[in-house]
């Protein structure tokens, strides 16, 4: 799973008012190199929560990303590709995503959270 | 030429996972004939609920091409093992998307709410007792409830929330769920719709329908006449 993927996550449990950002549990995390495309970075950002995937990374072993960023940042290349890195490259294979309210963990195996609910969280 | 879908030889099978057939090949069929207007689309992000073995998913992006601007593709299902056959299609093919074991679209709608550019949708449409639907395994995959409109009805809010202002959603129906119906729904939501694909089958009659933002009501009026012309006849 990537972080955008994370990013795109909330919390799903009936009578959660507060779903996101989910807390991520690591026991894996995989690197896969994707083709890097402005274009696709610039649309993606005015999407992304930054905070959101900017501690996502951290979590992930990844330090680079800036603690706040804007549109201003995407004329830098370098915070492009940092931003290519963490939002596309860094997966999460195994670990659990963590409900910040009621600390409900959503599995996540080979790369797939698992978001179903049980019949009482519906 | 190169293959501008996903190669039957290489869907992964699983016998808890339901096999590309008649409605799969007609929604990748449809999407196939849209191709040109897909890719002036210029998605960003394209969706599919419920993936199934992957085929539609996988052919969607080998016909929208894996070099230069590569969509955000994601799909969902709540089937585990649909989730491992669509990774395996995909992998056979060399694309890739995001996947999520979930029902229909829970836990994205917040955060995706208006951002979906192309969703493809073959709900499980055939018209089955209520208890059977959303059962575990394949049956998934095609209980539809009453009318087969069970999931459906619960598909199309979230298509709504879901779809950008750009958005477009290609969606399997068959001739027992009303599609006339699902397009008033629809066109009450704000889209305009047309039938861009008709097909029978031995067993079923098909339509993928495409919906999409739209005001004018031209569209909608020779849709509507379409209908009443099935209806009477």
């Amino acid at each position: 799973m990537r972080l955008l993927t994370h990013n795109m996550l909330s919390s799903n449990i009936k009578g959660v008012a507060n779903g996101f950002p989910l807390k991520i549990e690591v026991v894996t995390v995989v690197e896969k190199e994707v083709e890097f495309n402005i274009e696709f970075l610039k649309k993606m950002f005015s999407k992304v929560e930054w905070k959101a995937l900017a501690e996502a990374s951290r979590t992930m072993g990844y330090t680079e990303l800036p603690e706040n960023a804007d549109a201003s940042m995407l004329d830098s290349d370098d915070f492009l590709h940092k931003f290519h890195h963490a939002l596309l490259e860094l997966h999460l294979e195994e670990g659990a995503l963590v409900c910040p309210e009621t600390g409900r963990k959503f599995p996540v195996n080979k790369g797939v959270p698992n978001m179903l609910l049980h019949e009482d969280e519906v | 030429m190169h293959s501008r879908t996903a190669k039957i030889a290489l869907v992964s099978s699983h016998p808890e996972v339901y096999e590309p057939c008649d409605d799969s090949f007609a929604l990748v069929d449809a999407l196939l004939a849209d191709r040109t207007n897909l890719l002036q689309h210029h998605p960003s992000i394209c969706m599919e609920i419920g993936c199934g073995s992957g085929y539609v998913i996988t052919s969607l992006a080998v016909m929208l091409g894996h070099e230069g601007f590569v969509p955000y593709y994601i799909a969902t299902d709540i089937n585990r093992h649909a989730i491992r056959a669509t990774r395996e299609t995909m992998d056979a093919h060399g694309v890739y998307t995001e996947l999520v074991n979930t029902d229909i679209t829970s836990g994205l709608e917040k955060r995706l709410a208006g951002s979906v550019d192309v969703l493809v949708v073959n709900p499980p449409y055939v018209p089955t007792p209520e208890d059977e639907v959303g059962c575990e395994g394949i049956t998934s995959a095609w209980a539809g409830g009453e009318n087969g409109r069970s999931v459906i009805d619960k598909i199309l809010p979230a298509a709504d929330t879901l779809l950008s202002e750009k958005g477009w959603l290609y969606m399997v129906t068959l001739t027992a769920n009303n599609p006339s119906e699902i397009c008033l729904e629809m066109r009450k939501k704000g889209y305009a719709s047309r039938i861009i694909l008709q097909r029978s089958t031995e067993e079923e009659s098909l339509h993928i329908i495409k919906f999409w933002r739209d005001s004018d009501s031209e569209l909608e009026l020779n849709n509507l006449n379409y209908w009443t012309k099935l209806v009477m006849n």
